[in-house]
């Protein structure tokens, strides 16, 4: 056997997400050298290597390519995700820097974790092979766990760090025992050989169908974990409530968006045409998918209802709106509807991605410094108060209902007309009825902002950082509600583009 | 230069940045440095109009069309094939426009540094002038009308700004404002309601809205037809004719086949007037001819003639034409330089616009033709009636414009859509002048009140002195010699204005005449038998409203102190005037007659004729440039000089006013009722107010005080639904709420207690529940996915 040479492990199209986990673990050391009263200095340093990052991931993006001897694919599937996550971690960067500090946990590894769990998500992004899912599915996870907990020793961080982590490693298991099962029944890893080995298992030329679909459905287990969707959800209000706010912000984004993509590209590279009888013309497993994205969009949006603190508020809410990308990730099962699908997803995560930072940047702009005040009630008279404050977050929630001229409109819209066009209608009719209820608690904070008279004074804890924070994402909900064609035309070659990767 | 055409959304986007500046930061600003950044908003804008016209100039006039960035997919639905770009268009007529709004803009803003002085909202009033240019640049670039729109809709909004600009003036006048700008606003509302059908039936008919594709030829003719425009051969610098010039370029520099017409382009590839041009090129009866609209098909004909029928009820209300005019003359409460730019030069005239841009159109519309000849000329006849009897000097000027105004229409109705630019063009400069030296006026009036009223205060004049109106033109006289430089620049607008030989509103005037001559009398049109006396007679109230005004604030002597005291205005007010009235001056040669018979100077040699004519014939696909019929134009000047005079001698030598502060016409028995239905502005507004303010308030007031208080409230409410309602409650409380409905009602209750309870049950914080969650999960997303399998093993077992 030969060994590969550098040139043909084409490194230069991972520099993006491996620049990041490098310069990740540089900044481990330099930041013992930055004094204890200077984090914000790694917090600069770390956000300096996003935008790094950020640079490098434009120029690539465009040129699709594998590396790593295909292992490792750079397409702009995984260059738009790249840019989700890269300005979710620069957004999370922003809002972590006064938190850490006013909260008493300002050490500098937090960065050191964020910046490890984006390069992990960018992996995932970019991952060609079962085999690579699954090592970036842990170096996404195993520092969100420890972040989860860097409140330590306030208990209900602990408990939400430890709670995760061995959840989590549960999930992680299904995911290796789904990839283990499709391994068996095709001899390969690598998602392109896969489909291949698909198209012969069901020619007849093994029996291992039923291998494959138990490994489809394991896999949409431990993914389903990650990305919150109902049944796999049950950790996300404890973690999301007891882990840093910026954590949880980062989490209900990023955490999200490297899930979506496996998820995407294990279905739609390696399992598109795994039918269970021949002449089926929709994949296997649609059905599930769709069973699980009506289950998380009904229990999702009605628990939501229920929750009178604004962290567990929007930790349901996201895992509603999981359910809603996890629709156009059934819709993709149609054949004909997967590209346009696919897109819809990637335009739903971007949207989301902006309003629910914005509303989490809001929801800690009003945060105490021991973690109280995030009750609903503390938003009342927040419109007098802060006028301005409340008029953002007025929008970001009618973002996340889905009104016109907002982001969240533009993300529903076209994930509603890709479900529409797989011809899933019970399961377009149940995304817009849950949207309607969605209504119902979103627009209960406007109330309370405005039409509510509050006691005492709503924290005013909005720190420049912060601000800008709100202002970023504000601006990119409005600007994507307003001129939706600027996204939709950025993603529009985004495809998955299956015969190109095949080596 | 083949690059200039994508500096035009520059041209928009420079006046929107500085009003996004004024408004932010503008209240921090000196005066001087808030209209600084406006005045060269405007100016740059004006800088970028020509250099689109250089870029005109040397491509041959080709049109150019342009997508800018990020908005290039405005609308657009993939699914429902609906396309409509943000697209915007560089052609000779939209950089015409473009010339004229720049150019009379970038004026206004320097005149309005002095005029605004002191104003307490002086960088807000420029916020608005600069919002106002880039609106208007919207309107006359859009490729689409749906852009047009966009532009129509925000000019009408600036205008509502503007006129209410001082609602807050004390004593009920502001009140008076605010209400002006809602009318403005309500009477372009209908008119926008036709505008709007006509847009959608324009796209139901053509399936797109754009004016012309790229690639498309919006005149492939232009510069051929010698008989309709001359052209001069000679080698001058504007003489050069387009058809060369385009050919030489083609060659140059088209890469692909060179094409001179729009053949090789699919029908529905077209733009509208394309389509609508094939259409109306097929035989009669061809069934490619009829649209379908419901369950009717019409003729494509019958179809162009609604269009035109409902852009025409948009132009009434935003050129301010019969029926909708009533609002351009309270429109004057706003500050006279937005009166100027917006209620004379450019806003008012996207009306004319807009048909001249859809010519192809009117041009197959006969029947809408002869109604907007007949609405031109009755509104030029009506506005120049009521100009004869009215005091305030803006409002003279604001009836003459819709007077004016209707000149462009009614030559429009006569397919002389050339002459209708060339009069538009013409219009803005010297009703912009006329504008800007009535407020220079009025300035002048101010001062000198305020000058003596400071002087006689302490005489307990104070309170009377306070209802002084320095708009009424009874309160001056006397002018001349206090305000030289207004006085000349103002006389040089009125005789541009009344037609006087060689200034710049003798060449455009009668050219609509000479055109109404030819469809007239050539042709045999009625429209052009209408026009032709209708419009003769109104240029003769044209000359003698004027001179009236001229006489009454310049001559004679002084009537009140305020005018005895009245001072020049400030070089920043008077520099605009200048401007303006060289332009009123020479003006009109662009666009010479090729007729011996009418003295031209000299210069037809060096600017040759028809320059306008040919330039827009690329634009415009019926451009009609008939010559001046010497004949027209001899008795056209012989009225207006003959109305001069007769102006002169009623109103001259100080006898305009009686001592009773009456006019000497009202004092005179015989006339004086036709003056008094002049002044009463012939009831118009009274009669809409009749018609339908009143119908209105007596059916609302109807509607809310006996159906919906006394008969719903006082009757439904309390007596069938309330007492009712008791009556049944009183029964069905005791036995059925108490024992059935609590029942049912406390067990759903009840339920969902107990429901959300099993959920918050299930959610108990403990890890190994969770557990316990995701493994069910996953045999249930198993079993979904296996389900089918294992029906299929089992149907092939059996």
């Amino acid at each position: 056997m030969q060994l590969p040479s550098l040139s043909e492990l084409n490194l230069g199209l991972t520099v993006p997400a491996l620049s990041l986990a490098l310069w990740a673990c540089i900044l481990l050391v330099i930041d013992l050298f930055i004094p204890r009263d200077r984090k914000s200095v790694t917090a600069w340093l770390a956000a300096g290597g996003v935008v790094f990052a950020f640079i490098a991931n434009l120029l690539v993006y465009r040129d699709p390519g594998v590396a790593f001897m295909g292992l490792f694919v750079a397409d702009e599937f995984a260059g738009f995700l790249n840019i989700v996550v890269l300005l979710t971690a620069f957004i999370a960067i922003l809002m972590s820097v006064d938190y850490l500090k006013r909260t008493g946990i300002e050490r500098g590894e937090y960065y050191v974790l964020l910046l490890m769990t984006t390069s992990g998500i960018m992996f995932m992004n970019s991952a060609n092979d079962l085999a690579v899912v699954f090592i970036a599915l842990e170096l996404l996870s195993i520092p969100l766990y420890v972040l989860a907990a860097f409140r330590a020793p306030e208990e209900r961080s602990e408990e939400a760090g430890l709670k995760y982590f061995i959840l989590g490693a549960f999930a992680s298991a299904f995911f290796v025992f789904g990839a283990a099962l499709i391994y068996g029944a095709t001899g390969s890893s690598s998602l392109p050989v896969i489909v291949d080995a698909v198209g012969r298992a069901l020619a007849g030329e093994g029996s291992s169908l039923l291998l494959l679909l138990m490994g489809s459905g394991l896999i949409l287990a431990g993914l389903g974990f990650k990305v919150a969707v109902v049944p796999f959800h049950m950790w996300t209000p404890d973690v999301y409530e007891g882990a840093p706010t910026p954590v949880t912000a980062f989490m209900s984004v990023g955490a999200k968006v490297g899930g979506f993509a496996a998820l995407l590209r294990i279905l739609l590279v390696a399992l598109p045409a795994l039918t269970v009888a021949e002449g089926d013309a929709v994949a296997g497993w649609q059905t599930a998918t769709w069973v699980v994205a009506a289950l998380t969009l009904i229990l999702g949006n009605i628990v939501a209802i229920s929750q009178t603190n604004i962290k567990r508020l929007l930790a349901y809410s996201s895992i509603a709106h999981a359910g809603y990308v996890l629709m156009a990730v059934a819709a993709a099962g149609t054949p004909g509807v997967s590209d346009q699908a696919t897109r819809a997803a990637l335009i739903y995560l971007m949207a989301y991605m902006f309003t629910n930072l914005g509303a989490f940047a809001v929801a800690m702009a009003i945060e105490k410094d021991d973690g109280s005040g995030t009750s609903l009630d503390d938003f009342k008279g927040l419109g007098r108060s802060r006028p301005l404050l409340a008029a953002i977050m007025a929008v970001f929630m009618l973002s996340l209902t889905g009104i016109p001229l907002t982001a969240g409109f533009v993300g529903k819209w076209v994930v509603f007309q890709a479900t529409i066009e797989a011809g899933l209608y019970t399961l377009a009719v149940i995304g817009v009825l849950t949207s309607v209820i969605s209504a119902f608690y979103y627009v209960r904070v406007i109330v309370n902002m405005f039409l509510e008279d509050g006691e005492g004074d709503p924290a005013a804890a909005a720190t420049p950082y912060v601000q800008w924070a709100i202002y970023l994402t504000f601006a990119g909900t409005l600007v994507l509600g307003i001129i939706p064609s600027l996204v939709t035309n950025l993603s529009g070659p985004v495809a998955l583009a299956v015969a190109s990767l095949v080596p | 230069m083949e690059n200039y055409p994508q500096l035009v959304p520059l041209i928009i986007l420079i006046p929107a940045l500085g009003a996004i500046i004024n408004m932010l930061v503008g209240a921090r600003l000196t005066e001087r440095w808030s209209s600084l950044i406006a005045t060269t908003a405007s100016a740059l804008s004006f800088v970028i109009a020509i250099l689109l016209y250089s870029y005109l100039h040397a491509s041959g006039y080709q049109a150019a069309i342009v997508n800018p960035p990020v908005l290039q997919d405005w609308i657009l639905i993939e699914s429902l094939n609906i396309n409509i770009p943000w697209q915007l268009r560089v052609d000779t007529l939209s950089v015409t426009m473009m010339l004229v709004i720049t150019g009379v803009g970038t004026l206004i803003h320097i005149y309005s540094a002095g005029y605004m002085h002191g104003d307490p909202r002086f960088s807000r009033f420029f916020v608005y002038l600069n919002l106002f240019l880039a609106f208007m640049l919207i309107l006359v670039a859009g490729n689409n009308f749906l852009v047009l729109f966009v532009g129509w809709e925000g000019v009408g909004l600036c205008s509502w700004f503007l006129i209410g600009f001082w609602f807050d003036k004390s004593r009920g006048i502001g009140w008076k404002n605010a209400n002006a700008a809602r009318k403005a606003m309500i009477a372009n509302r209908v008119g926008d309601f036709g505008m709007l059908i006509g847009i959608f039936l324009t796209f139901w008919t053509f399936s797109t809205l754009d004016f012309y594709r790229p690639g498309e030829i919006a005149n492939p003719h232009a510069g051929e037809h010698g008989a309709a425009v001359e052209h001069v051969e000679a080698a001058t610098v504007e003489g050069e004719t387009a058809g060369e010039h385009g050919d030489e370029h083609g060659d140059e520099h088209a890469a692909g086949p060179v094409y001179t017409d729009n053949e090789h382009i699919p029908t529905e590839q077209l733009g509208v007037f394309g389509q609508a041009e094939r259409m109306l090129a097929l035989p009669e009866g061809d069934p490619g001819r009829t649209v379908a609209l419901g369950p009717f098909r019409a003729d494509i004909v019958a179809v162009l003639g609604l269009i035109t029928f409902f852009f025409l009820i948009g132009v009434t209300g935003k050129s301010a034409q019969i029926p909708l005019f009533v609002w351009l003359p309270d429109a004057m409460a706003g500050p006279t330089p937005a009166s100027a730019l917006i209620h004379a030069a450019t806003m008012v005239t996207a009306g004319v616009y807009l048909m001249v841009r859809s010519n192809v159109f009117y041009a197959a519309a006969d029947l809408t033709s002869l109604l907007v000849t007949i609405i031109g000329v009755a509104t030029a006849l009506v506005a120049g009636f009521v100009a004869l009897g009215q005091w305030d000097i803006k409002r003279v000027l604001a009836y003459s414009t819709v007077s004016q105004l209707g000149f462009m229409v009614a030559a429009v109705g006569i397919g002389a859509y050339g002459a209708a630019m060339f009069h538009l063009v013409t219009h803005a400069f010297f009703k912009a002048l006329l504008f800007l030296g009535s407020g220079s006026v009025i300035h002048g009036v101010e001062h000198g009140h305020h000058e003596t009223h400071h002087a006689a205060h302490g005489d307990g004049h104070a309170g009377e002195a306070d209802e002084f109106d320095p708009q009424d033109m009874r309160n001056m006289g006397g002018l001349a010699s206090r305000m030289p430089v207004t006085y000349i620049t103002y006389l040089i607008g009125t005789l541009a204005l009344a037609g006087i030989w060689p200034f710049a509103g003798f060449w455009s005037k009668d050219e609509i005449l000479g055109d109404s001559w030819v469809a007239g009398l050539v042709n045999n049109e009625l429209g052009g038998f209408i026009a032709l006396a209708g419009l003769l007679l109104a240029a003769a109230f044209t000359a003698f409203y004027m001179w009236r005004q001229v006489e009454l604030v310049f001559h004679g002597r002084p009537r009140t102190e305020a005018a005895a005291h009245a001072p020049e205005s400030s070089l920043s007010m008077l520099i605009p005037l200048i401007v303006l009235a060289v332009f009123s001056v020479i003006g009109g040669f662009i666009n010479l007659p090729g007729n011996a018979a009418i003295p031209t100077l000299g210069l037809d040699a060096v600017l040759g004729v028809h320059q306008f004519g040919s330039f827009l014939e690329h634009s415009v696909v019926n451009i009609h440039a008939a010559d001046l019929q010497p004949l027209i134009a001899i008795v056209a000047l012989g009225l207006a000089i003959g109305a001069i005079l007769m102006a002169r001698s009623i109103y001259g030598l100080n006898r305009g006013v009686t001592a009773d502060r009456r006019d000497v016409l009202e004092a005179n028995a015989s006339f004086s009722r036709m003056w008094r239905l002049a002044n009463a502005r012939l009831y118009w507004d009274e009669t809409y107010r009749r018609l339908f303010e009143q119908p209105f308030n007596r059916t609302s007031q109807f509607l809310a005080d006996t159906l919906d208080w006394a008969f719903w409230h006082d009757y439904v409410h309390d007596t069938i639904i309330a007492k009712g309602f008791r009556a049944i409650g009183t029964l069905l409380s005791q036995p059925v709420d108490l024992g059935l409905i609590d029942g049912v009602v406390n067990g759903i209750g009840r339920l969902m207690r107990w429901a959300s309870g099993g959920l918050r049950e299930i959610q108990t914080g403990y890890v190994r529940t969770y557990a316990v969650s995701v493994l069910l999960g996953v045999v249930v997303v198993l079993i979904i996915l296996l389900l089918p399998y294992i029906q299929r093993a089992l149907a092939s077992g059996n």
